[in-house]
Parts: C-alpha cells; structure tokens; sequence
C-alpha cells in the first residue's frame, strides 16, 4: 500500500446563503481515488477552485472526508488518537510566506515543529541545524523572517516540516507568491528533498515549468481527479488541459503548434533540449 | 515610512546583562521600581543613581537610546511637576500672579520627576538587552505557577509572541493600503476630526480583513505543526539559571534590603 | 509626452549609513498609447519607478512631468494626476472595502468629484471593461473568486478614466485562465481606447507577447530600453541581472547554434512557429 492512499473520498461544505435564506452543502471533492507510492513526486494541477486545495488539506488531516476515506502511511485520517502522527508525518507548506511562519527568529520558527510534538531540546538543535543546512538557510538562522526574500521565507517553511522528519511534503501553490528565482529555489529544494531523502513530495501548483520534473501529475476539475499520468502523456493532451482552463509549458505548446502544421514531431515534447533535438534531426 | 518602525528596543550587544536570565531582569526591573517608591531622601536617590549608572554602564547601551524612551512621557513628566510644585500647601518660595511655588512643592516635584524618569530608564534597560522573545519566555516562567488558577499563561505568552512577529507585517501594509487608496484619490491628511475618521475606512477595512485572513491562515499552520497548547511541548530554548544569574539575584536582594533601610531611616 | 522623468534618483534612509539609491539618474519618457513592459528582479528599484510616475514617492533628485508639467510645482494638483494616471498595486484585492462591488469601484470617481450618478455611469462601464457581469454588482467584494476580486480592484482605478493604467503584477497568484482573461482585458482597453499601458511583470513570456516596448530595471538603472526582441537578444546579459528572456528566445538561438537559420528574435510562440515553419520548408527546398 502507497504512503498516502485515498478511496472514494468526498468531501462536502456547507455554504451559508445570503439573508439566511439557509444553507446549502457543496461538494467540493468527490469520488477520489489516490495512490501514492512512498518516494514519488506528485504534481497536482487544476484551475481555482478545482478542489486540489481541499485534497491537500486531507493528506494533513486539516480536514477529513465526509465521505470514503484517507489513509497516510496506513493510518486513517479520521482517527483522532492519530492527529498528531499523521501531521507529523504529512507535513504541509502553505502559499502565502508571511502566514504560515510563527517564530520571530529563523531557527526558533523551524524548531517549533518538534516542540510541539515533544522532542528533546538537544534532539531539537540538532534537528533544526540539519534542515536548515538541507534548504540551505543555515547562514541566517538568527534572522528575523521579516528580513527574508519570499522564496528564502518558503524555504525556511519547509525547514520547518523537515525538522519533524516527515515521509511526506505536502505544498500547495508554495511558489504562487514568489519572483521567479524565488520560484526557481523553493522548486530546486524541494526537489533535491524528494531525490537525496526520499521524502514523497506533492506539490499543486499553477506553473507548468514546475511539473515537468514530476514522477506523475493528477489534474482536477470540480472535485475530480480528471487526468493522470507522467507529465509527457499530461502534456501532449494540449487541447484537453486548454478545455480544463490550464496552459502547457511554452516549449510544449511550440512543438504542438509545429505539429498542427505537419511537423512530424513526437507528442509531449518537454524541454528546450528535446524541442532543438527532434527538429535538428529533420532537418 | 512606517516599517521603519521596529517594536521593542532591542539593542544587540553581548554584555553581561544581555546575558542574564530574562527571569532575573524581569525581577530585578520591579525590585528597582519598588526601592524608587521605597526611598525618601537624598542619600537613598543617590544610592539608586549610582546603581542606575552601574547598569547602564555593565549593558554598553550608548545613553542616547536610554533617552530616547522619555520622549514620550516628557508631556507627562512637565505635567506632574507643574501640579506638585503649584499645589502642594507649605512654606512659599517665590510668587507671581496667582501662583505660588512652594518649598514643599518643589522638593515633591523634583522627587517625583526623578522617580519617573528612572524608572523609565530601569524598564529601558531591560528591553533594550532582552530580546522580545526572551521577555516573552521569562514571564511565561515567571507567571506559570498562575497555570493553577487557570490562568493561560503559555497561550498569552505565545500571543504575545506572535503579535511581535505580526506587528511590521500590518505595518508594512497599512502603508500599502494607505497608498493603494491614496492613488485612488483617497484623501487621509485634510478635513475635520470626524471627516478624517470617516476618511479612515478605506483604510481599516482592509486592513481588519487581512489581519482576519492572516489569523485564519497562521491558525491553520500551527495546527499542521502539531501545536496543540503548551501541553507536552518542549522548548528548543528552555530557560537556565546561570552561576551569573544566582549572583545577580543575590544583588538584587541585597539592593532591596539597602533601599527598605535608606527608605526606614528615611534619609 | 505623456511622462517624463528627468534625472530622477531617489534615495531610501538619506545621509545615514544605510543608505540606498532606489533609482540613479534615471532618464525615462512615456508616449501616448504604449504598451510598456517593465522587469527587474525582486529590489531592482521597479516598484520605485512606477511610484514616481504618479507622484506617490517624491524623487530625491531631478524631476517629473506629467503632460509637460512638473508634478512637483508648486500648487500642482497632485490627486489630480493620480486619477489620470492609474495605479494598480500588486494583490490590489486587498484594497477592497465596500459593501458592495459597485459602490467599491465608484470610490475613485467620487474622490474625482464626479456626482453620484456620473460616478456610477463610470464605475459599470469600468466593471464591463474587466468583465465583471452585473449580476456580480451588488455582491459583498470579499465573496467574490481570487481572479474577480483582482478584477474589481483593478476597476476601481479604471473607473477613474485615467490616461495612463500602471499594474504592479496584476497577475499574481492567478490561475493560467485568469491571468489570460486579466492580459487580454488590459490588451483591448488599451486598442479600444488608446490607453497607455505600462505593465510590471515577471513572466517574460508576457511582456513578449503583450508589450510593444521594454524597460529593464536593474540596480535603480535602466541598462535596456527597447522593442521586446531587441532587450530579449541580450538574453545572457539579462540573466546576469537575475532575468531571463522566454523559452522561445532559448529554443531559437539553441537552433541558430546547431544550424538551423531561424530568426532569433521571435520570441512568442506564434513567431517562433512561423520561423520554424519558413525554415523547414525552405531546407526542404534546399535540400
């Protein structure tokens, strides 16, 4: 069984009408089904409001299904007695930086983790020092956070769930927010996390230049999961993601258009490298 | 511009009361306010400048930062010793027009406004060699024993703590705000005093709104952290005693026990 | 001219030991009816320079004229200019306060002076300019979607009618769709009506494709000032300032270097196909 499974989970909301005029339930997730292996990294992609928000919040057991069920490293979500492991092995980074970091110092913030669940204060150092130097903010552990670029205060988030040595990573749109070299760090990090430590890495996100490293990506649509596979058979659906409201990385949308035309290029082109490759080779 | 503005005084520095336990200033800060109001005379006030200058000195915080703090109680301090000196009865010094300025009045005003600016200076030392985050641990500590009454001692100190970290955030954007309405030709500097506060909400809407969304958002954080109260937490930075701090204790004791007998002896 | 800036510096923290110079001498003038892409790296000083051009941040040195007049005359009407020259603030959502959308957007022309009734006749054509549908029009702001909310904001300067639309990253945080829908929006304000445009972006495929003049910002300079293709040949250049110029530009110049004598300017899809598309026939023909 996969690190982080799911079966037919639904989850609904319950959305107040104006004037009272009563409430209505909304499903926001419906009829999902994930399986993920321990060590992948998973991209989830899909437009505002296609729900992968509210999937990432169930790795986390910030919110549990109404429906079907959620299991992260075979404990389910739903059992309280468990809340507290399940957080510490799903650890979550969230999109805004300002919002998501507690300490007024670098390494206090990304010791809070490992306070709350009660390790030693030497353990706690040690841990601390260990992630920092593993996203490469071990030079400004006594900053304040408020004197970081966004992509160095993301990159201490994550500190922050890699001190509480997590199986899994969960980040939703945590470059949604960042310039593109702060983008081009937070992405970087998280990959060399998901190859060097083996942590599963599932990142949602809106840029397309961000999946393609990805060993799968799951887009959503109303609740969803309406596409899967790895990001060359994602990609070469152009008209499909277009309909979904989503965009293809530039390069893959160029050898699209060229094959349109009567190139005959290969579908799911990815890189630069390819692109140049493929049409070096027919000329 | 307003991020400019840093709360809390901190001055970085490594003397020996930057230092200390944030336990044993918090204390040794209301013993000193306590012998303030302790001594009457002469040779008490001198006893307690020259402890006041000790400090100073022992922290390496230049002077002009202890100073900057009486900036805002100079109203205050030329208020107290107006009404000591005009309204205290007692032998008249000198008269002019319906004022009189007593012997009486005098002496009471010059005590008072040494009391007040020392005891600005005393509270100035201690945030300006603690860091907030150290203030906010030490009286945590302090006041825990409060845990029993349940009183929330640890959730008041982490507020306390994220409202440090929160504070330039907003400032940083209200300033944004402000200028985002501004360009919408906002107007925040003239009108009258309601006009203005009127003018105002532009301004404090949003900025309700974000503080709100903020919350929302930190709330959510910490929970994906595990944090669940202070219960079964540990600390990354627990607080220690020091040899240094148990001498530092028995000098404040000692301080104490000079200021109860210059306060008896009334001199 | 529309803008100028002549000279301009501006120093944050003047004469302490942590001062910074914002902006350095900088030259700059706007005609009417552009479409201008600035970029600059995080701190490059862009921000800055967009500030000074509606008079929120007063230059330290030099001067700015709007029009042919110094801003910074004396008896200027200051909140004048800022309705003819709109600024949109990055997450300009977060300015939102009204009850109602309609009523929100209507702020600006009221402080223009405009009645009640003009500044209404104002704020619904501004809201049908960013799409915003009237059934919207008397929703709470804060209920809206992420990409409606941006649009209203972005309304409520456009209902001042200014001449000039200044947008800090008026894509931030968008979904693929929305940023679209916000570009392309801004894009036909600007044929229909012969607005000038002056947008702040990160994404250099979007300069490319939308802008018709680029200004590069690095260190409070402007070291390129230029058509798109010219400031994106410079491409290595630009990396050395922490920018970049769009795949495209890569994917071309990789191919002129194996070879392939395709035109290394294009920088938007469309170009680059049509490119390609003349090269592979042509070497067909040749071969």
């Amino acid at each position: 069984m996969g690190i982080i499974r799911a079966v037919k989970l639904a989850f609904d909301y319950i959305k107040y009408g104006e004037d009272d005029a009563g409430s209505e339930k909304v499903r926001a997730l419906d009829q999902v089904d994930l399986d993920v292996e321990k060590g992948q990294f998973i991209a989830i992609l899909g437009h505002n409001g296609s729900g992968k928000s509210t999937l990432a919040k169930h790795i986390n057991a910030l919110l549990v299904p109404t429906e079907g069920s959620m299991w992260v490293d075979g404990i389910d979500t739903s059992s309280e007695e468990e809340l507290w492991h399940i957080r510490q092995k799903a650890g979550m980074v969230f999109q805004n930086p300002d919002n998501q970091i507690i300490g007024t110092v670098v390494e206090e913030d990304v010791g809070f983790g490992p306070e709350n669940i009660g390790v030693p204060t030497p353990e706690i150092w040690r841990r601390v020092e260990d992630a920092l130097d593993r996203v490469g903010m071990l030079a400004h552990r006594s900053k304040s956070p408020n004197k970081l670029s966004g992509g160095q205060k993301q990159r201490v988030a994550i500190a922050g769930v890699v001190a509480m040595r997590p199986e899994c990573i969960v980040l939703d749109e945590p470059t949604a927010m960042l310039d593109p070299n702060g983008r081009k760090d937070v992405i970087q990090t998280v990959r060399e996390l998901n190859e060097k430590e083996g942590v599963t890495a599932i990142l949602i996100t809106h840029y397309m230049e961000e999946v393609i490293f990805a060993d799968r990506v799951i887009v959503m649509d109303q609740g969803r999961v309406v596409m899967q596979g790895t990001p060359r058979e994602i990609f070469s659906r152009v008209e499909e993601l277009k309909a979904l409201r989503l965009d293809v990385p530039q390069v893959t949308e160029l050898a699209y258009e060229l094959k349109k035309a009567g190139v005959p290029l290969a579908d799911g082109i990815l890189t630069r490298e390819e692109l140049v490759e493929a049409l070096c080779s027919l000329n | 511009m307003l991020k400019d503005i840093t709360l809390g005084q901190y001055y970085p520095s490594d003397s020996i009361l930057h230092k200390l336990d944030p336990r044993v200033k918090f204390i040794g800060t209301l013993v000193f306010i306590i012998a303030l109001f302790l001594v009457r005379g002469p040779v008490g006030y001198a006893f307690a400048t020259a402890v006041l200058a000790a400090l100073i000195l022992l922290s390496r915080v230049p002077v002009k930062f202890m100073l900057k703090g009486m900036k805002a109680i100079l109203l205050i301090l030329i208020v107290t010793m107006l009404f000591n000196m005009l309204l205290t009865p007692g032998e008249p010094l000198f008269s002019f027009w319906i004022l009189t300025v007593t012997k009486e009045g005098l002496v009471t005003a010059v005590r008072m406004a040494l009391r007040l600016i020392y005891l600005v200076i005393g509270s100035s030392i201690m945030t300006l060699t603690t860091t907030p985050n150290q203030l906010t641990d030490g009286m945590e500590a302090l006041f825990s024993p409060l845990k029993k009454l349940h009183v929330p001692v640890h959730e008041i100190a982490m507020m306390m703590s994220i409202a440090l970290r929160f504070i330039p955030i907003l400032m940083e954007e209200t300033d944004k705000i402000m200028k985002a309405q501004i360009a919408r030709g906002a107007d925040f500097e003239s009108g009258n005093f309601i006009r203005r506060i009127k003018n105002m909400i532009p301004l404090l809407v949003p900025l309700f709104v974000s503080a709100f969304r903020r919350a929302n958002d930190l709330a959510m954080a910490m929970e994906a952290r595990c944090y669940h109260g202070g219960e079964g937490r540990t600390q990354m930075k627990p607080l220690i005693y020091a040899g240094r701090d148990r001498t530092a204790y028995f000098l404040i004791v000692l301080f104490l026990a000079g200021a109860v007998v210059l306060g008896i002896l009334g001199l | 001219m529309l803008i100028e800036l002549k000279d301009v510096s501006y120093l944050y923290s003047r004469d302490t030991v942590y001062e910074v110079r914002a902006l350095d001498h900088v030259n700059l003038a706007v005609e009417e009816g552009r479409f201008i892409g600035v970029i600059g790296h995080t701190g490059s000083g862009k921000s800055t320079l967009i500030q000074h051009m509606n008079g929120l941040m007063k230059p330290t040195e030099g001067h700015v004229f709007f029009e042919g007049e110094d801003i910074w005359a004396e008896k200027y009407d200051l909140r004048k200019l800022r309705t003819s020259v709109g600024l949109v603030f990055q997450y300009p959502e977060n300015q939102l306060f009204e009850t109602d959308v309609l009523t929100d957007v209507m702020f600006g022309p009221k402080n223009k002076g405009l009645s009640e009734t003009e500044a209404r006749e104002r704020a619904v054509s501004a809201l049908k300019d960013v799409g915003v549908g009237e059934k919207h029009f008397k929703t709470s702001p804060f209920e809206l979607s992420g990409g409606q909310k941006r649009r209203v904001a972005i309304a409520g300067v456009l209902a001042m009618d200014p001449k000039v639309l200044i947008l800090d990253e008026p894509t931030a945080g968008l979904d693929p769709r929305g940023r679209d829908e916000i570009l392309g929006r801004i894009q036909r304000l600007r044929e229909e009506r012969g607005i000038t445009v002056i947008l702040v972006s990160h994404s250099m495929e979007d300069v490319a494709e939308y802008a018709d003049r680029l200004i590069v910002v690095n260190n409070g300079k402007i070291p390129y000032d230029g058509s798109p293709r010219e400031v994106f040949s410079r491409y290595e250049e630009l990396e050395g300032m922490g920018l970049a110029a769009p795949e495209i530009t890569y994917v071309m110049h990789e191919l002129r270097r194996r070879g392939f004598p395709v035109d290394v300017t294009a920088d938007t899809v469309a170009e680059a196909k049509e490119s390609i598309l003349k090269e592979l026939k042509g070497g067909r023909k040749r071969a």
